[in-house]
């Protein structure tokens, strides 16, 4: 009897391709819908979770002008110099490392490549600060940074599109003018946490900015790590009264400078992507309920249709049992198969949009297993209930059916 | 209560009525109709005198409003649903009038049918459905689907499909409707082999005399009752099947 059934489960099947491929299309649909956009909101989430991680201790940055919001212009306000540096290091508890920053946007000229980029004039002390390491060469040498030598450390960018596969140590590269030799190459990092290319940069001494680039003893922001267990917002407050004292600002006027807390907006950053995420789940669910009711409708009106069929194969000698049987397995195949399908495509949606997006991939054993039982039991229960109230007719009102 | 003589199949009292309150139509208004095994009976009469609707109770297709229907003895109107499926399946063979084969299944697939459910293995299925079809005049239509398939050759389908399980009792409703009168000739010498050699009782409804005369026992309906019962020839030897 269980064989008959399959045999002619299948046989069904086969005869109504247009109908079974809309009934798997539809808990295809909903099954990879759902599992790609939790897996990638997942992906999301880990990699910035990921990336306040890779920040270490925490780092503050502190730049000119005022608080930060549109409209508002730093172009006024007093810049920095190296004695603020100095203070800094010496005046305020707990820092690991403070690093001044000269950014300079700069064309890169090595041999016949050309690359833009941006170069930051700064000391040893960035290296710490921004948790770098040294894939190959070495850091500056005091002598290096006290001369104001013509020397760099590069990013992994800016190694591959101006040396391809080869080495760049001891080479020169033609920043604006004069030739910078190749000392350092900066292990990857990968994407900044707000999708920038953080391995697309350029180190040189802060002398050799200053005098070559920008030709001001100016200073453009300053980069400050805390040693663990430091509280950050102690820190800002020493570092911001430091600075209000040194910029003689009285009690009544607004700061002209800003001291951010990279860790907090990574982490704010991170609370946006778990909202999203959210609401990612939320339009998935959505979309599984759509699909559902898509496979409600088929299903619905396949079995309306297939009464008359009921009908004939009840008179001919059909046991309740062997039609309901028949039809279960139908919807059963057609929905296990449909689900199937729905978590192989998503896990290659997903494969695919998380190496697009530089993103971790997370292969979620929880969501693919709602989303498919989900759709298989819509599936399973809405190709069976009308089916077995068609076969509990009389056969000829099953036959009359219209 | 049975006694050795009884009719294979008897009708007490049987109603029938469609509908409810206002609406209601009795279509059968208590038909009393006994059939020995082995008989060929024709069924006659006008449109609409319930003719469908007495073939229908009698294939257990449907269920009487009142009355008694015992078939070898046993209280058809007491039987659940699986048992009158059972009784379909070992006992009956039904045409109906609508012929009511699966869409986008093969000749032979429908044929093949009955003797699936009764669990007939796959070599005897194909064989005794090949056999069926070309008793019926349709040896190389196996593979047609009805909608390739003229009424006539249908009709056929269906009178193959109801006769290859050799049923005990055969019901067709106006198994001829749609034949040309040579066709309907050869139909009508078909089961009446089927009568003689193989003692298949046959109750068939027909519109035209010269098909009722194939019968040995015509049976008139007017207004859903029997109105007249003639018997032209004995019924043929019977050795029971199921
Ligand atoms: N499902 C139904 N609901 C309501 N009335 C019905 C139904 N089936 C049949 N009838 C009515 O019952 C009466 C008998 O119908 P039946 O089909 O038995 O006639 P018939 O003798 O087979 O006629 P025909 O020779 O045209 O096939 C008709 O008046 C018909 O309208
Ligand atoms: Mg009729």
């Amino acid at each position: 009897m269980l064989l008959n059934a399959l045999l002619l489960a299948l046989r069904e099947i086969r005869r109504n391709l247009m109908r079974s491929f809309l009934t798997v299309l539809g808990i295809v649909i909903g099954v990879a819908a759902v599992i790609t956009m939790v897996t990638l909101g997942n992906g999301a989430t880990r990699m910035v979770a990921d990336q306040i991680s890779s920040l270490g201790s925490n780092l503050l940055m502190v730049m000119p002008g005022q608080r930060l919001g549109p409209g508002r212009d730093s172009a006024g306000a007093p810049k920095f110099k190296s004695a603020d540096i100095e203070a800094i290091e010496q005046q305020v508890n707990g820092l690991q490392a403070v690093a001044p920053v000269v950014g300079s946007a700069v064309t890169l000229v090595a041999g016949t490549q050309n690359w833009s980029s941006t170069v930051s004039g700064t000391t040893n002390a960035y290296l710490v600060a921004g948790n770098w390491r040294l894939a190959a060469g070495r850091a500056f040498s005091d002598d290096e940074e006290r001369a104001g030598k013509a020397v760099c450390i590069i990013g992994n960018t800016v190694r591959r599109e101006l040396f391809g596969g080869q080495s760049p140590l001891g080479n020169a590269i033609r920043v604006k003018g004069f030739d910078c030799e190749v000392i350092g190459l900066l292990a990857a990092k990968g994407q900044g946490g707000m999708g920038q290319d953080q391995d697309d940069s350029v180190l040189m001494p802060l002398r050799t900015a200053q005098r070559r680039l920008t030709g001001s003893l100016d200073i453009g922001n300053v980069m400050v790590s805390l040693k663990d267990g430091t509280n950050s917002s102690v820190a800002m407050m020493q570092l911001r009264s430091l600075l209000r004292e040194r910029r003689k600002l009285a009690d009544n006027v607004d700061d002209n400078f800003n001291v951010m807390d990279t860790k907090q907006i990574a982490e704010t950053l991170s609370g946006t992507i778990g909202t999203m995420t959210a609401l990612l789940g939320a339009v998935a669910a959505v979309s599984l309920l759509v699909g559902g009711i898509g496979i409600m409708n088929i299903m619905l009106v396949s079995v309306t249709e297939r009464t008359r069929e009921i009908g004939i194969r009840l008179a001919i000698g059909a046991l309740e049992s062997e039609v309901l049987l028949q039809f279960l397995i139908e919807a059963v195949a057609l929905s296990a198969f449909g689900g199937l399908v729905g978590i192989t495509l998503a896990f290659f949606a997903c494969w695919g949009l998380a190496t697009l997006m530089h993103m971790p991939f997370l292969f979620n054993p929880g969501i693919n297993l709602t989303a498919f039982a989900f759709s298989a039991a819509i599936g399973v229960i809405f190709g069976y209930v009308p089916a077995r109230r068609a076969a509990q007719l009389d056969p000829i009102e099953a036959l009359r059916h219209e | 209560m049975s006694h050795p003589e009884a009719a294979l199949i008897a009708l007490r009292g049987i109603t029938k009525t469609y509908g409810q309150g206002a609406a209601a139509f009795q279509a059968l208004q208590g038909v009393d109709l006994e059939i020995a095994a082995g008989e060929f009976v024709a069924v006659m009469g006008p449109s609409g005198s319930g003719k469908s609707t007495a073939m229908n109770l009698l294939g257990c297709l449907d269920t009487p409003s009142s009355g008694e229907y015992r078939f070898r003895g046993i209280h058809v109107e007491r039987l659940d649903r699986n048992q009158r499926a059972l009784l379909r399946r070992n006992c009956l063979g039904f045409v109906f009038q609508g012929f009511n084969l699966l869409a986008r299944t093969s000749a032979q697939e429908n044929v093949e049918l009955p003797l699936l459910y009764r669990g007939e293995p796959a070599d005897v299925r194909h064989a005794a459905a090949r056999a069926a079809l070309g008793k019926v005049g349709l040896s190389g239509w196996e593979h047609h689907t009805p909608a390739e398939l003229s009424g006539g050759q249908q009709q056929r389908v269906a009178i193959a499909r109801a006769i290859v399980t050799r049923p005990l009792v055969l019901l067709a409703d106006e198994p001829t409707g749609n034949l040309d009168s040579k066709r309907s000739h050869e139909i009508m010498e078909l089961l009446v082999a089927l009568n003689r050699e193989q003692g298949i009782t046959i109750l068939m409804v027909t519109h035209e005399p010269d098909m009722a005369a194939y019968a040995s026992r015509i049976v008139h309906f007017v207004d859903g009752l029997v109105a007249q019962d003639e018997r032209s020839s004995p019924p043929a030897e019977v050795d029971a099947c199921c």
